[in-house]
Protein backbone atom coordinates (compact mmCIF):
# COMPACT_ATOMS: atom_id res chain seq x y z
CA UNK A 1 0.00 0.00 0.00
CA UNK A 2 0.93 3.29 -0.91
CA UNK A 3 0.78 6.03 1.76
CA UNK A 4 -0.16 9.44 0.32
CA UNK A 5 1.72 11.79 2.68
CA UNK A 6 -0.03 14.93 2.17
CA UNK A 7 -2.18 13.73 4.77
CA UNK A 8 0.26 12.90 6.82
CA UNK A 9 2.02 16.16 7.40
CA UNK A 10 2.48 16.51 11.27
CA UNK A 11 2.15 20.19 12.83
CA UNK A 12 5.59 21.74 12.76
CA UNK A 13 6.50 25.23 12.65
CA UNK A 14 9.01 26.57 10.71
CA UNK A 15 10.77 30.00 11.68
CA UNK A 16 12.64 31.89 8.84
CA UNK A 17 16.28 32.24 9.88
CA UNK A 18 17.16 35.55 8.67
CA UNK A 19 19.20 36.97 11.15
CA UNK A 20 16.92 39.37 12.29
CA UNK A 21 16.71 39.69 16.00
CA UNK A 22 16.83 36.74 18.39
CA UNK A 23 14.90 34.30 19.04
CA UNK A 24 15.57 32.38 22.03
CA UNK A 25 12.59 33.61 23.50
CA UNK A 26 10.12 32.60 20.63
CA UNK A 27 11.31 28.87 20.77
CA UNK A 28 11.54 28.47 24.60
CA UNK A 29 7.09 29.78 23.88
CA UNK A 30 6.88 27.05 21.69
CA UNK A 31 8.52 24.23 23.28
CA UNK A 32 6.14 25.06 26.76
CA UNK A 33 3.74 24.91 24.24
CA UNK A 34 4.80 21.58 23.03
CA UNK A 35 4.78 22.56 19.37
CA UNK A 36 7.52 21.92 17.98
CA UNK A 37 9.25 23.66 15.61
CA UNK A 38 12.59 24.31 13.13
CA UNK A 39 14.72 26.69 10.99
CA UNK A 40 14.09 27.57 7.20
CA UNK A 41 17.07 28.71 5.71
CA UNK A 42 16.24 27.38 2.35
CA UNK A 43 13.22 27.25 -0.17
CA UNK A 44 13.18 23.37 0.33
CA UNK A 45 12.82 24.09 4.03
CA UNK A 46 9.46 25.51 3.26
CA UNK A 47 8.27 22.49 2.30
CA UNK A 48 9.10 20.42 5.36
CA UNK A 49 6.48 22.49 7.71
CA UNK A 50 2.76 23.02 8.21
CA UNK A 51 3.10 26.40 9.54
CA UNK A 52 5.94 29.40 8.88
CA UNK A 53 6.94 32.32 11.15
CA UNK A 54 8.60 35.02 10.12
CA UNK A 55 9.77 36.57 13.55
CA UNK A 56 11.74 40.24 13.26
CA UNK A 57 13.17 42.73 16.02
CA UNK A 58 15.02 46.22 15.14
CA UNK A 59 15.15 48.02 12.04
CA UNK A 60 12.25 46.81 8.96
CA UNK A 61 14.23 47.97 6.13
CA UNK A 62 17.39 46.18 7.69
CA UNK A 63 15.20 43.58 8.20
CA UNK A 64 13.60 43.18 4.67
CA UNK A 65 17.18 43.66 3.29
CA UNK A 66 18.42 39.89 5.21
CA UNK A 67 15.26 38.57 4.01
CA UNK A 68 16.13 39.30 0.44
CA UNK A 69 19.74 38.01 1.39
CA UNK A 70 18.05 34.46 1.85
CA UNK A 71 16.45 34.19 -2.04
CA UNK A 72 13.20 33.72 -0.27
CA UNK A 73 11.23 36.15 -1.00
CA UNK A 74 9.28 34.51 -3.88
CA UNK A 75 8.72 31.72 -2.12
CA UNK A 76 7.28 33.10 0.72
CA UNK A 77 4.83 35.00 -0.90
CA UNK A 78 3.95 31.91 -2.55
CA UNK A 79 2.65 30.08 0.73
CA UNK A 80 -0.54 28.61 1.07
CA UNK A 81 0.10 27.49 4.10
CA UNK A 82 -0.36 29.50 7.53
CA UNK A 83 1.80 32.41 7.60
CA UNK A 84 2.57 34.56 11.08
CA UNK A 85 4.90 37.94 11.14
CA UNK A 86 5.41 38.83 14.63
CA UNK A 87 6.62 42.45 15.62
CA UNK A 88 9.37 43.59 12.75
CA UNK A 89 8.16 40.35 10.96
CA UNK A 90 4.43 41.78 10.50
CA UNK A 91 5.54 44.85 9.24
CA UNK A 92 7.76 43.14 6.43
CA UNK A 93 4.52 41.51 5.00
CA UNK A 94 2.72 45.05 4.93
CA UNK A 95 3.74 47.24 1.59
CA UNK A 96 5.79 50.03 2.84
CA UNK A 97 7.55 50.92 6.15
CA UNK A 98 8.82 54.80 6.93
CA UNK A 99 11.04 53.26 8.56
CA UNK A 100 14.17 53.45 6.27
CA UNK A 101 11.49 54.24 3.43
CA UNK A 102 11.63 50.51 2.52
CA UNK A 103 8.98 48.34 -0.29
CA UNK A 104 8.25 45.36 2.01
CA UNK A 105 6.59 41.85 0.78
CA UNK A 106 3.71 43.87 -0.06
CA UNK A 107 1.31 40.92 0.97
CA UNK A 108 -0.90 42.61 3.13
CA UNK A 109 -1.51 45.77 0.89
CA UNK A 110 -1.62 48.49 4.23
CA UNK A 111 1.90 50.15 5.51
CA UNK A 112 4.07 50.60 8.22
CA UNK A 113 4.14 54.51 9.91
CA UNK A 114 6.10 56.21 12.34
CA UNK A 115 4.74 57.22 15.57
CA UNK A 116 4.99 61.12 15.01
CA UNK A 117 6.61 62.93 18.52
CA UNK A 118 3.30 65.67 17.77
CA UNK A 119 0.88 62.16 18.99
CA UNK A 120 2.57 63.20 22.46
CA UNK A 121 3.55 59.68 23.30
CA UNK A 122 6.69 58.32 24.74
CA UNK A 123 8.08 56.12 21.74
CA UNK A 124 9.06 53.18 21.80
CA UNK A 125 5.94 52.09 22.30
CA UNK A 126 7.16 49.50 24.94
CA UNK A 127 4.79 47.38 27.39
CA UNK A 128 0.76 46.06 27.73
CA UNK A 129 -1.37 47.43 25.88
CA UNK A 130 -5.27 46.91 25.54
CA UNK A 131 -6.11 44.90 22.53
CA UNK A 132 -9.66 44.50 20.75
CA UNK A 133 -10.16 41.87 19.11
CA UNK A 134 -12.54 40.72 16.30
CA UNK A 135 -12.79 37.17 17.37
CA UNK A 136 -10.30 35.65 14.78
CA UNK A 137 -9.32 32.63 15.13
CA UNK A 138 -6.12 33.56 15.89
CA UNK A 139 -7.53 35.25 19.20
CA UNK A 140 -9.73 32.18 19.98
CA UNK A 141 -10.25 31.71 24.00
CA UNK A 142 -7.99 35.54 23.84
CA UNK A 143 -10.44 37.64 26.50
CA UNK A 144 -12.05 40.60 25.44
CA UNK A 145 -9.58 43.74 25.75
CA UNK A 146 -6.88 41.30 27.11
CA UNK A 147 -3.44 43.25 27.22
CA UNK A 148 -0.16 41.67 24.95
CA UNK A 149 3.40 43.40 25.52
CA UNK A 150 4.76 45.80 22.31
CA UNK A 151 7.62 46.94 21.71
CA UNK A 152 8.18 49.27 18.23
CA UNK A 153 8.66 52.97 17.26
CA UNK A 154 6.83 52.10 13.69
CA UNK A 155 2.92 50.90 13.49
CA UNK A 156 0.89 49.60 11.33
CA UNK A 157 -2.11 51.39 9.96
CA UNK A 158 -5.72 50.39 10.96
CA UNK A 159 -7.39 49.28 7.69
CA UNK A 160 -10.65 47.49 8.57
CA UNK A 161 -10.47 44.84 5.85
CA UNK A 162 -7.44 43.30 6.84
CA UNK A 163 -7.34 44.09 10.18
CA UNK A 164 -8.56 41.35 12.67
CA UNK A 165 -7.30 43.14 16.60
CA UNK A 166 -6.54 47.10 17.27
CA UNK A 167 -4.99 48.56 20.09
CA UNK A 168 -4.77 52.50 20.79
CA UNK A 169 -1.20 54.56 21.60
CA UNK A 170 -2.09 57.97 20.89
CA UNK A 171 -3.99 57.01 17.51
CA UNK A 172 -5.65 53.28 16.74
CA UNK A 173 -3.58 51.09 14.99
CA UNK A 174 -3.29 47.66 13.92
CA UNK A 175 -2.19 44.90 16.35
CA UNK A 176 -2.65 41.87 13.92
CA UNK A 177 -3.83 41.90 10.52
CA UNK A 178 -4.98 38.63 8.44
CA UNK A 179 -5.30 38.70 4.51
CA UNK A 180 -5.93 35.05 3.36
CA UNK A 181 -3.20 32.87 4.95
CA UNK A 182 -0.99 35.24 6.40
CA UNK A 183 -1.16 36.90 9.38
CA UNK A 184 0.97 39.14 11.53
CA UNK A 185 1.07 40.33 15.41
CA UNK A 186 2.98 43.54 16.42
CA UNK A 187 2.92 42.28 20.16
CA UNK A 188 5.56 39.55 21.41
CA UNK A 189 2.95 36.50 21.88
CA UNK A 190 6.54 35.12 23.24
CA UNK A 191 6.69 37.53 25.99
CA UNK A 192 2.67 38.25 26.59
CA UNK A 193 1.92 35.73 29.26
CA UNK A 194 -0.92 33.46 28.88
CA UNK A 195 -2.78 35.84 26.22
CA UNK A 196 0.48 35.06 24.31
CA UNK A 197 0.10 31.32 24.47
CA UNK A 198 -3.16 31.43 23.33
CA UNK A 199 -2.06 32.87 20.12
CA UNK A 200 0.97 30.75 19.19
CA UNK A 201 -1.12 27.73 20.34
CA UNK A 202 -3.97 28.83 17.81
CA UNK A 203 -1.99 29.67 15.49
CA UNK A 204 -0.59 26.22 15.20
CA UNK A 205 -4.19 24.83 15.12
CA UNK A 206 -4.78 26.79 11.76
CA UNK A 207 -5.23 25.21 8.78
CA UNK B 1 -3.32 87.34 19.68
CA UNK B 2 0.04 84.62 19.56
CA UNK B 3 -0.72 84.20 23.02
CA UNK B 4 -3.40 82.82 22.88
CA UNK B 5 -2.62 80.37 20.18
CA UNK B 6 0.18 79.41 21.96
CA UNK B 7 -1.98 78.53 24.84
CA UNK B 8 -4.72 76.60 22.81
CA UNK B 9 -1.61 74.57 21.62
CA UNK B 10 -0.44 73.59 24.45
CA UNK B 11 -3.70 72.97 25.48
CA UNK B 12 -4.55 70.56 23.35
CA UNK B 13 -1.30 68.76 22.97
CA UNK B 14 -0.87 68.63 26.63
CA UNK B 15 -0.12 65.23 28.23
CA UNK B 16 -2.65 63.31 29.71
CA UNK B 17 -2.34 63.98 33.46
CA UNK B 18 -1.26 60.57 34.22
CA UNK B 19 0.85 60.25 31.06
CA UNK B 20 -1.26 57.93 28.81
CA UNK B 21 -4.51 56.55 29.77
CA UNK B 22 -4.47 55.37 26.00
CA UNK B 23 -4.33 51.45 26.62
CA UNK B 24 -0.98 51.37 27.65
CA UNK B 25 -0.71 49.63 31.21
CA UNK B 26 1.90 51.11 33.90
CA UNK B 27 4.53 48.48 34.51
CA UNK B 28 5.44 46.83 37.81
CA UNK B 29 8.49 45.57 38.22
CA UNK B 30 10.64 43.56 40.77
CA UNK B 31 14.25 43.83 40.52
CA UNK B 32 16.02 40.66 41.87
CA UNK B 33 19.96 40.76 42.60
CA UNK B 34 22.11 37.78 41.30
CA UNK B 35 25.43 36.96 42.45
CA UNK B 36 26.94 33.55 41.02
CA UNK B 37 24.07 32.53 39.21
CA UNK B 38 21.75 32.89 42.32
CA UNK B 39 19.51 35.26 43.54
CA UNK B 40 20.55 37.57 46.87
CA UNK B 41 18.99 39.18 49.48
CA UNK B 42 16.35 37.81 51.85
CA UNK B 43 13.04 36.40 49.79
CA UNK B 44 10.39 34.93 51.95
CA UNK B 45 7.84 33.34 49.61
CA UNK B 46 6.16 30.79 51.60
CA UNK B 47 5.51 28.42 48.95
CA UNK B 48 9.20 28.61 47.14
CA UNK B 49 11.48 25.60 47.23
CA UNK B 50 14.61 27.66 46.39
CA UNK B 51 14.72 31.17 47.04
CA UNK B 52 17.62 31.57 45.88
CA UNK B 53 17.03 30.09 42.07
CA UNK B 54 16.14 33.16 40.08
CA UNK B 55 14.17 30.82 37.50
CA UNK B 56 12.00 30.07 40.04
CA UNK B 57 11.51 33.09 41.62
CA UNK B 58 10.82 35.07 38.30
CA UNK B 59 8.21 32.66 37.40
CA UNK B 60 6.95 33.34 40.82
CA UNK B 61 6.48 36.85 39.92
CA UNK B 62 5.37 36.31 36.74
CA UNK B 63 2.41 34.60 37.93
CA UNK B 64 1.69 37.46 40.40
CA UNK B 65 0.98 39.62 38.03
CA UNK B 66 5.06 41.28 37.10
CA UNK B 67 4.86 43.19 34.25
CA UNK B 68 8.86 42.66 33.77
CA UNK B 69 11.31 41.49 35.51
CA UNK B 70 14.80 43.11 36.18
CA UNK B 71 17.51 41.45 36.94
CA UNK B 72 21.28 42.83 38.39
CA UNK B 73 24.70 40.72 38.19
CA UNK B 74 26.42 41.76 41.18
CA UNK B 75 28.49 38.72 40.19
CA UNK B 76 32.45 40.44 40.32
CA UNK B 77 34.44 36.77 39.32
CA UNK B 78 35.70 36.54 35.99
CA UNK B 79 33.47 33.32 35.33
CA UNK B 80 30.43 36.01 35.78
CA UNK B 81 29.38 36.22 31.93
CA UNK B 82 29.55 32.46 31.47
CA UNK B 83 27.12 32.20 34.95
CA UNK B 84 25.32 35.39 33.79
CA UNK B 85 24.55 33.78 30.36
CA UNK B 86 23.35 30.45 31.49
CA UNK B 87 20.79 31.82 34.28
CA UNK B 88 19.08 34.14 31.44
CA UNK B 89 18.95 31.34 28.90
CA UNK B 90 17.26 29.22 32.30
CA UNK B 91 15.29 32.40 32.80
CA UNK B 92 14.51 32.70 29.16
CA UNK B 93 13.39 28.88 28.73
CA UNK B 94 10.89 29.34 31.75
CA UNK B 95 9.35 33.56 31.95
CA UNK B 96 6.27 34.37 29.74
CA UNK B 97 6.73 38.09 30.22
CA UNK B 98 9.93 40.29 29.25
CA UNK B 99 12.93 40.96 31.18
CA UNK B 100 16.15 43.14 31.80
CA UNK B 101 19.70 42.44 32.48
CA UNK B 102 22.11 44.75 34.11
CA UNK B 103 25.35 45.03 35.55
CA UNK B 104 29.17 44.74 34.18
CA UNK B 105 27.59 45.48 30.70
CA UNK B 106 30.63 47.05 28.72
CA UNK B 107 30.56 46.13 25.23
CA UNK B 108 28.63 44.92 22.42
CA UNK B 109 29.56 41.73 22.45
CA UNK B 110 28.24 41.40 26.23
CA UNK B 111 24.77 42.54 25.08
CA UNK B 112 24.79 40.15 21.96
CA UNK B 113 25.58 36.95 23.95
CA UNK B 114 22.53 38.17 26.38
CA UNK B 115 20.24 39.04 23.53
CA UNK B 116 21.05 35.74 22.10
CA UNK B 117 20.24 34.19 25.55
CA UNK B 118 17.12 35.90 25.20
CA UNK B 119 17.23 38.93 27.33
CA UNK B 120 14.27 41.50 26.02
CA UNK B 121 16.74 44.53 27.05
CA UNK B 122 19.64 45.21 28.73
CA UNK B 123 20.37 47.62 31.25
CA UNK B 124 23.99 49.93 31.04
CA UNK B 125 25.20 52.24 34.04
CA UNK B 126 28.40 52.77 34.66
CA UNK B 127 30.05 51.73 31.33
CA UNK B 128 27.78 54.37 29.71
CA UNK B 129 29.57 57.29 32.00
CA UNK B 130 32.90 56.13 31.25
CA UNK B 131 31.82 55.53 27.43
CA UNK B 132 28.49 57.41 26.44
CA UNK B 133 29.42 56.29 22.55
CA UNK B 134 28.67 52.42 23.87
CA UNK B 135 24.62 53.84 24.53
CA UNK B 136 24.92 54.89 20.82
CA UNK B 137 26.90 51.47 19.98
CA UNK B 138 24.40 49.53 21.36
CA UNK B 139 21.04 51.37 20.06
CA UNK B 140 22.44 51.21 16.36
CA UNK B 141 23.34 47.33 16.35
CA UNK B 142 20.23 45.90 18.62
CA UNK B 143 17.81 48.90 18.25
CA UNK B 144 16.91 51.47 20.93
CA UNK B 145 14.38 49.53 22.53
CA UNK B 146 17.25 46.84 23.46
CA UNK B 147 19.20 49.61 25.69
CA UNK B 148 17.85 50.93 29.35
CA UNK B 149 19.87 53.58 30.60
CA UNK B 150 20.46 53.05 34.63
CA UNK B 151 21.34 56.74 36.33
CA UNK B 152 22.21 56.17 40.11
CA UNK B 153 21.46 59.73 41.28
CA UNK B 154 21.58 62.12 44.50
CA UNK B 155 21.01 65.34 45.53
CA UNK B 156 23.76 67.66 46.67
CA UNK B 157 24.02 70.81 47.18
CA UNK B 158 20.74 71.87 45.23
CA UNK B 159 21.89 69.63 42.27
CA UNK B 160 21.36 66.25 41.05
CA UNK B 161 24.44 64.13 40.57
CA UNK B 162 24.82 61.07 38.65
CA UNK B 163 26.46 58.51 40.95
CA UNK B 164 28.46 55.09 40.21
CA UNK B 165 28.97 52.03 41.83
CA UNK B 166 25.79 52.17 44.35
CA UNK B 167 26.19 55.60 44.84
CA UNK B 168 29.50 54.98 46.34
CA UNK B 169 31.14 56.92 43.71
CA UNK B 170 29.91 60.66 42.71
CA UNK B 171 30.61 62.01 39.33
CA UNK B 172 30.95 65.31 37.64
CA UNK B 173 27.21 64.69 35.41
CA UNK B 174 24.14 66.66 36.43
CA UNK B 175 21.63 63.73 36.31
CA UNK B 176 19.31 66.13 34.08
CA UNK B 177 21.43 66.62 31.27
CA UNK B 178 23.01 63.24 31.54
CA UNK B 179 19.34 61.80 30.73
CA UNK B 180 18.97 64.04 28.09
CA UNK B 181 21.93 63.14 26.36
CA UNK B 182 21.49 59.61 26.87
CA UNK B 183 18.46 59.87 24.78
CA UNK B 184 20.13 61.73 21.95
CA UNK B 185 22.51 59.28 21.94
CA UNK B 186 19.65 55.91 21.40
CA UNK B 187 18.44 55.18 24.99
CA UNK B 188 15.07 53.47 24.76
CA UNK B 189 14.23 53.67 28.31
CA UNK B 190 15.65 55.30 31.48
CA UNK B 191 15.64 53.42 35.20
CA UNK B 192 16.29 56.14 37.76
CA UNK B 193 17.18 55.42 41.17
CA UNK B 194 17.04 58.12 44.01
CA UNK B 195 19.66 57.15 46.02
CA UNK B 196 18.50 59.39 49.01
CA UNK B 197 15.19 57.62 49.02
CA UNK B 198 16.19 54.15 48.52
CA UNK B 199 16.27 51.93 51.04
CA UNK B 200 13.87 54.69 53.45
CA UNK B 201 10.82 53.17 52.37
CA UNK B 202 9.35 56.85 52.16
CA UNK B 203 8.09 56.32 48.81
CA UNK B 204 9.60 57.56 45.63
CA UNK B 205 11.44 60.98 44.74
CA UNK B 206 8.41 62.66 42.75
CA UNK B 207 9.89 65.67 42.50
CA UNK B 208 12.42 64.60 40.20
CA UNK B 209 10.64 61.88 38.60
CA UNK B 210 8.02 64.35 37.19
CA UNK B 211 10.89 66.61 36.21
CA UNK B 212 12.73 64.46 34.01
CA UNK B 213 9.80 62.43 32.83
CA UNK B 214 8.35 65.95 31.31
CA UNK B 215 11.77 66.71 30.38
CA UNK B 216 11.76 63.21 27.79
CA UNK B 217 9.95 61.18 25.62
CA UNK B 218 11.63 57.99 26.30
CA UNK B 219 9.87 55.55 29.28
CA UNK B 220 10.89 55.94 32.31
CA UNK B 221 10.95 53.65 35.29
CA UNK B 222 10.89 55.20 38.98
CA UNK B 223 13.18 53.18 41.84
CA UNK B 224 14.30 53.91 44.86
CA UNK B 225 11.90 54.31 48.20
CA UNK B 226 8.65 52.14 47.54
CA UNK B 227 7.26 51.26 51.31
CA UNK B 228 3.94 50.91 50.55
CA UNK B 229 1.56 50.77 48.19
CA UNK B 230 0.48 54.28 48.10
CA UNK B 231 3.86 55.46 46.90
CA UNK B 232 3.35 53.44 43.67
CA UNK B 233 -0.08 55.23 43.73
CA UNK B 234 1.43 58.91 43.92
CA UNK B 235 4.26 57.76 41.69
CA UNK B 236 2.34 57.35 38.74
CA UNK B 237 -0.01 60.20 39.80
CA UNK B 238 1.99 62.76 40.90
CA UNK B 239 5.14 61.88 38.62
CA UNK B 240 3.78 60.13 35.09
CA UNK B 241 6.27 57.70 35.28
CA UNK B 242 5.84 54.76 32.98
CA UNK B 243 6.65 52.03 35.54
CA UNK B 244 7.83 51.36 39.16
CA UNK B 245 10.65 49.24 40.48
CA UNK B 246 10.96 47.89 43.89
CA UNK B 247 13.32 45.29 45.81
CA UNK B 248 12.77 44.52 49.04
CA UNK B 249 8.92 44.74 49.64
CA UNK B 250 7.86 42.74 47.06
CA UNK B 251 10.81 39.60 47.89
CA UNK B 252 10.00 39.97 51.77
CA UNK B 253 5.86 39.76 50.70
CA UNK B 254 5.03 43.04 52.69
CA UNK B 255 3.96 44.28 48.88
CA UNK B 256 1.93 41.32 46.61
CA UNK B 257 1.59 42.45 43.20
CA UNK B 258 -2.24 41.45 42.67
CA UNK B 259 -3.73 43.83 45.94
CA UNK B 260 -1.00 46.37 44.39
CA UNK B 261 -2.71 46.53 40.91
CA UNK B 262 -6.19 46.13 42.46
CA UNK B 263 -5.29 49.12 44.52
CA UNK B 264 -3.59 51.00 41.39
CA UNK B 265 -6.78 50.25 39.48
CA UNK B 266 -9.28 51.62 41.90
CA UNK B 267 -7.23 54.59 41.77
CA UNK B 268 -7.82 55.18 38.42
CA UNK B 269 -4.01 53.91 37.35
CA UNK B 270 -4.44 51.71 33.90
CA UNK B 271 -2.78 48.44 34.87
CA UNK B 272 -2.80 44.43 33.63
CA UNK B 273 -4.67 42.60 36.33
Amino acid sequence: MILDTKYLILIMIGIVNYGAGNIFSLTAALERQNITYGMVNTETDLDKYSHIIIPGVGHAGAAMKKLEQTGLVGAIKALKKPVLGICVGMQLITEHSEEGDAELLGIVPVKTKKFEKTLQIKIPHMGWNDVEHKNNSLFEGVEDNAQFYFVHSYFIEYNPTFDIASANYGLKFSAAVQKDNFYGVQFHPEKSGKAGEHILKNFSNLS
Amino acid sequence: MDKIKETIQTKQFAPLPSGGLRGLSKRIIPCLDVKDGRTVKGVNFVDLRDAGDPVELAAQYAQQGADELVFLDITATHERRKTMIEMVKSVARQLNIPFTIGGGITEIADAEALLNAGADKISINSAAVKNPKLIEDLAKTFGVQFVVLAVDTKHIDGKNIVHLNGGRLITELETEAWIKKAEDLGAGEILLTSMDHDGTKAGFDCNLLSKINKMINIPIIASGGAGKTEHFTEVFQKAGVDAALAASVFHYGEILIPDLKQELKRNGIPVRI
